[in-house]
């Protein structure tokens, strides 16, 4: 499924010139042992039970505002994540973020806690579902405003460059994210510093309610980065085996010091833009299509069959991850919101 | 005369001006095919097609440039940026092309634009999305700014703003689409088809630009507001049971000095409110004439009950919401002997 930009598409006759420069393998599916494919699916599973924990806690008013769901993208941040390093490499994304932060292991309990809005959530109930952080886990952000994470991120490639500390950054934006002129300026500087940055495009088909066709004069996103010199991969997203073979191919370049890469990940949500989108702008036979034929959890469930792995180990796990998301909820409506007097804090270093 | 809400009411602008002028373009993330994600611009691209009606890719950079060269052209772009807090990618354009372009032309180039917007807080968006930006309009030469507060006015200004031949930023209190608020977040929306103000004409009629309304005439005090603030502080003032003038701003540049004198000068005593931080915020500009026009006659210093200096915060809305609580607690200061 993965395929390079060397490779013709069958939708245009040739590619643009990329060149002389060296071109990133073909990667391969990745080869999963029974303990890693376990792994996957616990990931990938807790991803998305937080996410119906969380649209039910919406539905019961105890998360306000906006909120939006990462059902049906769980392998992209799996896959990724999964090849990276937590404490060498940095994340950072858009405000689709509660699976991108669960990806790195960060405690579910703390993540639901600022979608409530409460002192111990990870963002002192600061930042809302749409700007989380975790510095202790290079994770930065949670963005609300789109596309500025790839500003950002290509800041913070610059700084494991400059650090020499064998770091690399990953930054999400999505298909209606990867129009903003900033995205391009940040592709230009990423290749002429010959920055460590891995730019991950969740090709979700949408923005909002806009589909790719009404949007993108491009639509193969990994060919964005041509005119900078910067290679691109697509990848299938629904497969997580594919994706973090991917990302084996992406680290190997950009470790090495080749600079920047593209990885388009193709792949589709479930439910609307956020809690307040009723996705009127696409039928119901193509949400199913994807549910039925392409959904990474079963596709990782039949992995996990043909690895041997028993109803019964699945079943505990399920059990495992039930558990988990009951007490992060409990925990997440108990724990008691902030003190007022945060709202003065973190404006500027003094309080005032 | 049919009863909408400010959304219905502000598509129907859309509407009318389009039937009439072609050389009107809308435009925006979302405003096409989808109708706009506050359904602001629903069904223009079924009535005026794709050429008229569309949607753009998310980059409000190239939404206003484009809109720019347009409206430099002969054509009219009335152009959606989808929340007031997405404005910024397209700052440089307005402040730098938009608001110059008459100017360094000296009257060659004009720019018959509107850029509409929602803003505002009340709705848990947080920091990205609540924001009042106004000022950083007000403050810059060469652009309009206008906020309704009722559907009648949504209407008709967004119908003048569509035919003034020079820039304006419309913002839209996105909190009160569809129902006014009285700023007590625990109590039901009263939807606008219980209010008056939601009778809304059919076919043309226009607002004027620059020209306030007073929405209550009183003797006790004068208080200055705008967009949702407006049903919030005369909730307050009817709970407090004071006997306050209340002006509805509606356009802040030009700004209608001359009622809001009158007023003053009649009253003594000078609220404002708005939902923007203090430090810079309209309010300051206000407070400033007020008491450069009014000195002699105010019997107390102008109070404002404004946003905090604080990025809007996800928990909390209510406390930095300037809420009943807090604009009674400056009422009472301002009413102080
Ligand atoms: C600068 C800016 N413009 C517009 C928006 C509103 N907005 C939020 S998400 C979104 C769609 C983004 O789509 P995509 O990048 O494909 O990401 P997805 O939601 O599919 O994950 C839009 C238009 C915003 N938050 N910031
Ligand atoms: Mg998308």
């Amino acid at each position: 499924m993965a395929r390079t930009a060397k490779q013709k598409t069958s939708s245009k006759k040739a590619q643009p010139p990329l060149g002389n420069k060296e071109r990133p393998p073909e990667p391969k599916r990745y080869k999963a042992s029974k303990e890693e494919l376990l792994d996957f699916y616990k990931q990938m599973l807790l991803i998305r039970r937080f996410e119906e924990r969380a649209g039910q806690l919406y539905g019961l008013g105890l998360i306000g505002g906006f909120c939006h769901l990462y059902i049906g993208q769980e392998a992209v941040a799996v896959g990724l994540q999964s090849a990276m390093t937590v404490g060498k490499d940095s994340v950072i994304t858009g405000y689709r973020d509660h699976g991108h932060m669960l990806a790195y292991g960060i405690d579910p309990k703390v993540i639901m806690a600022e979608l409530t809005g409460r002192e111990a959530g990870i963002s002192r109930g600061k930042g809302g579902s749409m700007h989380m952080f975790s510095v202790e886990h290079g994770f930065y952000g949670g963005h609300g405003i789109v596309g500025a994470q790839v500003s950002l991120g290509t800041g913070l490639a610059f700084k494991h460059k400059y650090a020499d500390d064998g770091g690399v950054n990953l930054a999400y934006f999505g298909d209606g994210a990867a129009n903003q002129g900033q995205v391009y300026e940040s592709f230009n500087m990423a290749e002429l510093w010959n920055l460590p940055i891995i730019y991950a495009i969740e090709n979700n088909h949408y923005a909002m309610g806009t589909s790719v066709e009404r949007s993108a004069s491009e639509p193969d996103f990994y060919k964005r980065g041509e005119s900078f010199q910067i290679p691109g991969i697509q990848v299938d997203g629904m497969d997580v085996l594919a994706v973090r073979g991917a990302a084996e191919v992406a680290l190997e370049w950009t470790r090495s010091g080749k600079g920047p890469i593209i990885l388009e990940l193709k792949t589709y949500r479930y439910r609307g833009h956020s809690m307040s989108d009723p996705a009127k702008y696409r039928t119901r036979e193509e949400v199913d299509s994807y549910k039925k034929e392409k959904d990474p959890i079963e596709r990782i469930k039949a992995e996990l069959e043909k690895a041997g792995v028993a109803e019964e180990e699945l079943k505990a796990t399920d059990k495992e991850i039930k558990d988990i998301m009951v007490e992060a909820a409990k925990f997440a409506e108990e724990t008691p919101e902030p003190d007022p007097s945060e709202l003065y804090t973190d404006v500027l270093v003094e309080e005032y | 005369m049919a009863v909408m809400n400010m959304i219905q009411a502000l598509n129907d602008a859309h509407k009318v001006a389009m039937r009439a002028d072609e050389d009107i373009v809308v435009f925006g993330e979302d405003a096409g095919y989808f109708g706009g994600v506050f359904r602001v611009t629903e069904g223009l691209q079924k009535e005026f097609g794709k050429e008229r009606a569309f949607d753009t890719p998310i980059s409000e950079n190239g939404i206003v440039a484009t809109a720019v060269g347009m409206a430099a052209y002969g054509l009219k772009p009335v152009i959606e940026i989808q929340f007031a807090d997405y404005i910024y990618p397209g700052y440089d354009q307005i402040v730098s092309e938009v608001a110059k372009m008459r100017y360094r032309t000296a009257g060659e180039w004009t720019m018959p634009m509107v850029i509409r917007s929602p803003y505002g807080g009340g709705i848990y968006g947080g920091q990205t999305h609540s924001q009042s930006p106004e000022s950083l309009f007000t403050h810059i030469a060469g652009l309009k700014t206008v906020i309704p507060s009722t559907p009648y006015d949504a209407k008709g200004l967004l119908l003048a703003a569509i035919e003034d031949p020079d820039p304006v930023l419309f913002f839209e209190p996105k909190r009160i689409y569809n129902g006014p608020f009285s700023g007590h977040h625990d109590q039901p929306v009263v939807p606008w088809s219980k209010r008056a103000e939601a009778e809304v004409p059919e076919g043309h009629y226009t607002v004027p630009i620059g020209k306030a309304n007073v929405v209550r005439e009183g003797e006790a005090l004068t208080v200055l507001a705008y967009g949702t603030m407006v049903h919030v502080a005369r909730a307050a003032m009817e709970e407090a049971d004071v006997d306050a003038e209340i002006i509805d701003l509606r356009t802040l540049v030009p700004l209608d000095i001359e009622t809001i004198e009158k007023s003053v000068r009649k009253t003594g005593r000078c609220l404002i409110v708005h939902e923007a931080p203090r430090t810079s915020g309209f309010g300051a500009e206000l407070s400033a004439l007020v008491t450069e026009r009014c000195f002699y006659h105010l019997e107390a210093p102008v109070e404002r009950v404004t946003g905090w200096d604080t990025p809007y915060p996800h928990s909390y809305e209510w406390t930095y919401f300037p809420g009943p609580a807090r604009i009674k607690t400056a009422l009472k200061k301002v009413m102080a002997d």
